[in-house]
């Protein structure tokens, strides 16, 4: 529900907008709505300026648009998955500024000026990211859907580690953390594998880790 | 071709290329993001508009009024389709409620409206729009409170309701051990990645849907059904499925309102399930209620097998199989079976991963956990000493193979279980620490399943058929067939898979796609063989080898069979009584061991071993994954999973992956799977069966061992939370 704070702040931004309000419609009451609703206009857009991939992308979106749709519906890039839409499956895993996020509980306008990296960035199937040819190699997928998600992950836990970032199982906060099998399955699990190639995942990546040590 | 007699030799037999653990030939395409799923094919029809699906908010009744204005209203708002102007709708045989529901609700979201709009945001926001009205009916909620309007289902898929061999009653009741529980398991959710997701499009009187689709046959008529159109005149498309399990094998509501949106819009229309609708308006596995009872010699024999389960489901519906297993399992001269099925108003009960044995294992396999501990007996010995390479209900009927006792055995060896202690007794630290084992066990299933096959000048073969690959390894066994059929590496070799052009396959469902698909895969490939051949001129028993085609002194490339054009073949794989003349199974033993905090309870799986036994392994690199993904779902279903269902208003409350918790990298450790060497003449050519659905067999009932080995306290009703456990684990010393 609404509070009456965050009516207000619809209305002021919708009047400021000129455009019509779905707030407003939304507590008109019911059989008087169709009288009360003003003619449909186009909700707000906003421009936003980022990097994806090393190439500049510049799109004037509905500012509702979470930065997943802006990849999967406007710049077609949809390796990255849409599993749950409410950052519950980790499928919708990219890389900003270097740090992992689910791109699904961001809006892509406040993405402005940010460097994001999708699955696609990190390479092709001609010429594929040494973690995407671990996870060929250790069979770390099945119907492929999480994949894209867990790959991107994956390469952001190493350099978490590698920057000495401390997870929930990091035992002494003091020392560097390490490529355990522990802290990459804790540092993992915000990535859902339904098919369960979790053994494999977990192979795929230290053996990466292995080859950069 | 039919095949109505063991297999011989045949080119299969060469396993060159076939038995190999090839990565898959997809795996580039699922690892780089370029594989295309439903939803994202926005290459295949220009002007996509985005609809919204509207669930019911009550579980029965119906819609009393229903106001579209404001919805209309809302910006970009195309068309949104009801009930009241769809048009008539039949029901799919498959389905159990109707994928668009109004003025009649028969489930607590189903879909009664899609709101379609220029943008999903737009659709999205109009969709909230919609107001509906509703009549509440009362409905029946409470599988426990319902099983006494439970009735006898009718025969479905040749299960029967009833089994009775000797007399169960009698020879229990003299048993001198006896063992008599009761057992729960809750509803499941499939739970799989990719929601259910359709981009459709009509050109004239012709549809077209991108989809994520299971089995594409089945659901072409059933949509044809359902809008009363010509199957000629729909085409399904699902080159890639994020995940089925069994939720996925019919049209589900975004399917047939994606192609009801694109009419009203008058342009292509994608829908996706939201992830919080999926659950209570897809299907799910029903839950059960079990009773197993086991009579038995002082020494351990079987003389008495009883088996009851008590489901529930929408009217109209089926009973969730969970005796099936208990029929074939283990020896015992007295034996009964039976389900009895209660009408719930919850979302739609049907087929998850091993539909029957994933749920009866469940059961089963602590009550033989529990009987071994009655006789004094290692558990693994009573399972060996009960063995029966018969139907036990008609002992004429062989099992075509069945080790069984094997899998137990090299488990046993390989997982240490002599180091098995008594319960309660091994502690590591704060950790009580428990091993477990039960039996994997699932039929063989075929169906007939066609190819095509196509060779090009270049020597590329290229193999069509609408079969599935829902992450089993499809693309990768096809191609293995393939390119050992016509002696070419497999990089010659090209597959297309789950268009309904192609000719009509097995599908994905029941663990009977990976052999039955092959197998229509190799029929083909034999009549390609024979074309080639003729073509070539050389003799009939010519060797295929190398990207070459040699009899006698002779060699010529294959390719050049094709040189005035392609040759292709197409044939049809069927089978005759043989799978009634020999058991079909597949057999396993699954090995779990268990840590439980000593002080709350909290359950953490420290190792799992499973061992399979079931026919030639196609490709074990995928049919490891198969197994250890199943291990994975099944540690899900004894520690975690369970649909939390509202007995007031009728629906499931957790109906998201936040609050259905399935398991998560921190759950699961490594995990090892060993497949014994096996090839069965009686199930196809391939000499294959089905290995995705056996690896969930029993794995719930291994954890629930291990714990009671860990703790020696007994749960029966899953999952095996900690609010179980506290207050009955050993006293902390």
């Amino acid at each position: 529900m609404q509070t009456s704070e965050e009516f207000e702040l619809s209305r002021r931004g919708v009047l400021a907008g000129g455009a019509a309000s779905v707030a407003t419609v939304t507590l008109v009451p019911i059989g008087t709505a169709a009288a009360a609703a003003p003619a449909a206009k186009s909700p707000p857009t906003a421009k936003v300026a980022f990097e994806v991939n090393g190439k500049k992308r510049e799109l004037e979106l509905d500012t509702r648009t979470s930065l997943l749709d802006a990849l999967r519906e406007h710049l077609h890039l949809t390796g990255t998955k849409k599993g749950c839409d409410h950052g519950q499956c980790g499928a919708c895993t990219v890389i900003v500024d270097g740090r992992r996020i689910n791109s699904c509980l961001t809006l892509a306008v406040m993405h402005e000026g940010d460097k994001i990296t999708t699955i696609e960035g990190l390479g092709t199937p001609d010429k594929m990211h040494a973690m995407q040819d671990a996870f060929v190699t250790h069979d770390g997928y099945q119907c492929g859907y999480c994949t894209p998600g867990q790959i991107c992950s994956a390469v952001a836990v190493l350099d978490e580690i590698k920057a000495g970032i401390p997870s929930h199982v990091t035992a002494d906060l003091g020392a560097a953390p390490a490529v355990t099998k522990v802290e990459l399955r804790e540092r993992m699990s915000g990535n859902i594998c339904r098919c369960g190639a979790y053994s494999n995942i977990i192979d795929a990546i230290t053996d990466v880790a292995g080859v950069k040590a | 071709m039919k095949f109505d007699t063991p297999a011989t030799t045949n080119p299969i037999d060469q396993m060159k290329i076939v038995g190999k653990p090839t990565n898959r030939i997809e795996g580039p395409l699922k690892t780089t993001g370029t594989a295309p799923y439903a939803y994202e094919r926005h290459d295949v029809a220009a002007n996509q508009a985005y609809g919204y699906v509207v669930g019911s908010a009550i579980a029965k009744g119906r819609i009393a009024s229903m106001n579209l204005d404001a919805a209309r209203a809302a910006p970009g708002v195309i068309a949104i389709v009801t009930a009241d102007n769809a048009g008539k709708l039949a029901k799919g045989d498959f389905n159990t409620a109707k994928l668009l529901g109004g003025p009649d609700i028969e489930h607590y979201h189903q879909a009664i409206a899609l709101v379609v709009a220029d943008s999903f945001e737009q659709a999205r926001a109009a969709a909230s729009l919609v107001r509906v009205e509703y009549a509440r009916e009362k409905g029946a909620f409470d599988l426990a409170a319902a099983i006494d309007t439970a009735i006898k289902p009718k025969a479905s898929f040749g299960t029967e309701p009833d089994t009775a061999v000797g007399n169960f009653a009698a020879a229990f009741a003299a048993a001198p051990v006896q063992l008599d529980a009761r057992y729960t398991t809750p509803d499941h959710s499939h739970a799989m990645m990719e929601p259910h997701a359709t981009i459709a499009a009509w050109e004239g009187d012709k549809l077209t849907v991108w989809t994520s689709n299971q089995m594409i046959a089945w659901s072409v008529g059933d949509m044809a059904k359902t809008l009363g159109i010509p199957k000629e005149n729909i085409r399904f498309d699902s080159p890639y499925i994020g995940g089925g399990f069994g939720g996925k094998l019919f049209n589900r509501a975004d399917v047939l309102l994606a192609a009801l949106g694109a009419k009203a819009a008058k342009r292509p229309v994608k829908v996706a399930l939201p992830r919080p609708l999926m659950i209570n308006n897809t299907t799910h596995r029903p839950a059960t209620i079990q009773r197993v009872r086991l009579g038995a010699t002082a020494d351990g024999k079987l003389t008495a097998i009883g088996h009851e389960s008590w489901s529930g489901d929408l009217p109209g519906g089926g009973p969730e199989t969970a005796v099936a297993q208990t029929r074939l399992l283990y020896a015992g001269e007295n034996r009964m079976t039976a389900m009895r099925l209660a009408v719930l108003d919850l979302p739609e009960g049907n087929a998850m991963r091993a539909p029957g044995e994933a749920p009866g294992l469940m059961a089963l396999e602590i009550a033989v956990d529990e009987l071994a501990e009655k006789l004094g007996m290692d558990p693994i010995a009573l399972r060996v000493l009960n063995d029966t390479q018969v139907d036990p209900e008609k002992p004429s009927r062989p099992f075509s193979q069945r080790q069984l006792n094997k899998c137990l055995e090299t488990g046993a060896a390989k997982f240490g279980w002599s180091k098995r202690a008594k319960p309660g007794a091994t502690r590591d630290g704060r950790w009580l620490v428990g091993m477990g084992v039960a039996a994997a066990f699932r039929n063989n299933l075929n169906g007939p399943s066609a190819a095509r096959v196509r060779l090009a000048k270049s020597g590329v073969v290229t193999v069509e058929t609408d079969m599935t690959d829902i992450g089993t390894g499809t693309y990768t066994i096809v191609a293995q067939t393939a390119a050992e059929m016509m002696g070419v590496p497999l990089d010659k070799v090209v597959v297309k898979l789950g268009d309904s052009a192609f000719p009509v396959s097995a599908g994905s469902g029941g663990q009977w796609g990976a052999n039955s698909s092959t197998a229509g895969v190799y029929a083909a490939c034999v009549k390609l063989r024979e074309a080639v051949v003729q073509k070539l001129g050389l003799a009939s028993d010519a060797v295929f080898a190398d990207g070459k085609v040699k009899a006698g002194r002779r060699s010529v490339a294959l390719g050049d069979a094709a040189t005035d054009g392609e040759l292709v073949a197409e044939d049809k794989m069927e089978y005759g009584d043989l799978a009634e003349k020999f058991q079909q199974s597949t057999f396993g033993a699954h090995f779990v061991e268990v840590g439980v905090d000593a002080m709350t309870g909290e359950v953490r799986v420290r190792r799992m071993l499973a061992v399979c036994a079931a026919g030639r392994i196609l490709n074990p690199k995928a049919a490891r994954s198969q197994v250890i993904g199943a291990m994975t779902m099944g540690a899900g279903a004894a520690l975690m999973e369970e649909l939390a269902v509202d007995k007031r208003f009728g629906f499931f409350v957790n109906h998201d992956l936040a609050g259905y918790e399935v398991p998560v990298h921190a759950d699961i450790p490594h995990q090892d799977v060993i497949f014994l060497d096996e090839a069965d003449p009686t199930t196809s050519p391939m000499k294959a069966k089905g290995v995705g659905e056996l690896g969930i067999c029993g794995v719930a009932a291994a954890v629930a061992n291990a714990v009671y080995n860990a703790t020696g306290v007994r749960v029966r009703n899953y999952p095996i939370t900690l609010d179980k456990l506290l207050g009955k684990l050993p006293d902390m010393v």
